[in-house]
C-alpha cells in the first residue's frame, strides 16, 4: 500500500470515528430514502449502529471482519425472508458511501477524497456479499419449499381396510411420481393393502409422460401383488389420453373415486347392507 | 455356491429366499423346484422374495421362467414379499413379469393359491 492511500485511510478512519452521529444519521435518511417508502419497515430492522462498529473494527488494525460479515449475513436474509428485493438490501449497504462522501466533501482535504475511493471500494466488497447472501438465502427458501410442497401434495390415505388412495394434485413430474411411487408402494407393504386408488382429479393435464409414470406406478404395484385403479379421469383428459394414442392395457380406470372405490370394495369381497334389512349388494360378479 | 431349500407344506412347495441371489443358484433353484413339482404333486409354489433387495434382469427373467414350468407342472407359482425399491427396479427394466401371479406377503399368497384352486374347482364343474 503507497503512503498517500495509506494517509487518506487514516484519515477517513478519523473521520468516521469524529463525525459517528452525523454519519450514522444520514445513513438512515439515506437508507430509509432507498428502500423506496418502505422507510419504517426498512430502517426500523437495520442495526445501522452495531454495523457501523463493526465495520470501524474491520477497518482498523486488527482487520477483523468476521463480526461485519456477520451482521451483514444476518441482514440479508432476513431481508430475503421479509421478501425485500436485492436492490433494497444492497442499499442498505451502499447508503453509507453516500453518508460518508458528505463528510469526506466537507472536509476538503485530498487525502480525506483520497481515502474515500479506498473507502467506497470495501463498502462496494461488502454490498456485493450482501447481495450474495441474499441470493443464497432466497435460494435456500425456495428448495426449502419445493421440499414442503413435495412432501404435503403427495399423501398417502386409507380408505378402507386392505384399500388405499393417493389423491394426486398439481403438475406431475418425473421427481413427483417417483416420490408418490415409493411413498404408496411403502404403503401398500405396511398397510397389507391390495388395492390402491389413484386419483388425478387433481392433475390439470396428462400427456405422453405423466401417463407413463402412471402406468410404471401401477405395473410396479402389480409386481408387488396389489392392484391399482385410477380415478379421477375428467372428460378432457380422456379425450386427450385417446387422443395421443396412449394404452392403458387392463388397468381399471374410473370416472370418479366414489366409483373407484366401490370397484376395489367389489373385488374384495366386501357387502353393503342398506337400512333396516332391505339389502342391496354391491357385490355384482365374481371374476 | 448356495443351494436355496424348497421347503413343502401340505401341498404347496415355499421357497424363502435368504441369500444375495447369484445366476448359478437361481439356475439351481429351477431345476430343484421342477424335480420337486414333479415329485410331491404340489399344486402351488410361493416363492418369498421379502429378504432379496437386489435383482437385475436376469433374475427378474428367471422368475417368469419358473413360473412357465410350473405351470407346465400344473403348479401356479406366486412371487410374495417384492419390496418397493425392487419393483420400482424392475419397473426401470421393463420387466413386467408377465405371467407370475403377485402377493403382497407370504398370507396372502396361500390365499390367493385357496382362491385360485376354488375356483379351477367352479370352472371344472
Amino acid at each position: 500500500m503507497t503512503v498517500p492511500v495509506d494517509a487518506g485511510r487514516r484519515r477517513i478512519e478519523e473521520l468516521l470515528e469524529q463525525h459517528e452521529g452525523q454519519v450514522l444519521r444520514r445513513w438512515f435518511e439515506i437508507a430509509g430514502a432507498m428502500s423506496g417508502g418502505h422507510v419504517d419497515r426498512g430502517g426500523a430492522a437495520v442495526p445501522f449502529g452495531e454495523i457501523y462498529q463493526a465495520l470501524r473494527r474491520s477497518l482498523g488494525d486488527s482487520h477483523d471482519g468476521s463480526d461485519l460479515r456477520g451482521l451483514l449475513a444476518d441482514l440479508s436474509r432476513s431481508r430475503a425472508r421479509q421478501g425485500f428485493t436485492p436492490s433494497e438490501t444492497a442499499n442498505v449497504v451502499f447508503g453509507l458511501k453516500e453518508a460518508v462522501y458528505e463528510i469526506a466533501e466537507a472536509d476538503g482535504s485530498p487525502e480525506a477524497l483520497r481515502g474515500f475511493v479506498w473507502f467506497s471500494r470495501i463498502v462496494d466488497d461488502h454490498g456485493l456479499f450482501t447481495f450474495e447472501t441474499y441470493a443464497a438465502a432466497r435460494e435456500r427458501i425456495i428448495s426449502d419449499q419445493a421440499e414442503q410442497l413435495l412432501e404435503l401434495s403427495t399423501p398417502v390415505v386409507k380408505l378402507w381396510e386392505g384399500i388405499v388412495a393417493v389423491p394426486l394434485i398439481g403438475t406431475l413430474d418425473s421427481a413427483r411420481t417417483q416420490v408418490v411411487m415409493e411413498k404408496l408402494l411403502q404403503m401398500l407393504v405396511e398397510t397389507g393393502s391390495e388395492h390402491a386408488v389413484i386419483d388425478i382429479t387433481g392433475v390439470p393435464a396428462v400427456d405422453t409422460q405423466v401417463a407413463q409414470h402412471l402406468l410404471k406406478t401401477v405395473v410396479a404395484a402389480r409386481l408387488m401383488g396389489a392392484e391399482c385403479v385410477i380415478s379421477g379421469i375428467r372428460p378432457q383428459i380422456a379425450h386427450t389420453i385417446v387422443t395421443l394414442g396412449i394404452e392403458f392395457g387392463d388397468i381399471v380406470t374410473k370416472a370418479s373415486l366414489a366409483d373407484a372405490l366401490a370397484h376395489a370394495l367389489r373385488q374384495s369381497g366386501v357387502e353393503f347392507v342398506k337400512g333396516r334389512g332391505r339389502r342391496v349388494t354391491v357385490r355384482t360378479e365374481e371374476n | 455356491m448356495d443351494r436355496v431349500p424348497v421347503l413343502k407344506l401340505g401341498d404347496l412347495l415355499i421357497v424363502s429366499i435368504q441369500i444375495d441371489l447369484q445366476d448359478q443358484s437361481v439356475l439351481a433353484l429351477q431345476e430343484d423346484l421342477a424335480d420337486k413339482v414333479v415329485e410331491t404333486g404340489a399344486r402351488g409354489v410361493i416363492i418369498d422374495i421379502t429378504a432379496v433387495e437386489i435383482v437385475d434382469s436376469f433374475i427378474g427373467r428367471m422368475l417368469s421362467t419358473i413360473a412357465s414350468i410350473t405351470r407346465m407342472l400344473d403348479a401356479e407359482t406366486i412371487v410374495v414379499g417384492m419390496r418397493p425399491a425392487v419393483a420400482i427396479t424392475l419397473v426401470e427394466l421393463g420387466l413386467s413379469l408377465g405371467g407370475v401371479r403377485t402377493a403382497l406377503n407370504l398370507e396372502k399368497g396361500v390365499a390367493l393359491l385357496n382362491h385360485l384352486d376354488g375356483a379351477r374347482a367352479v370352472t371344472a364343474r
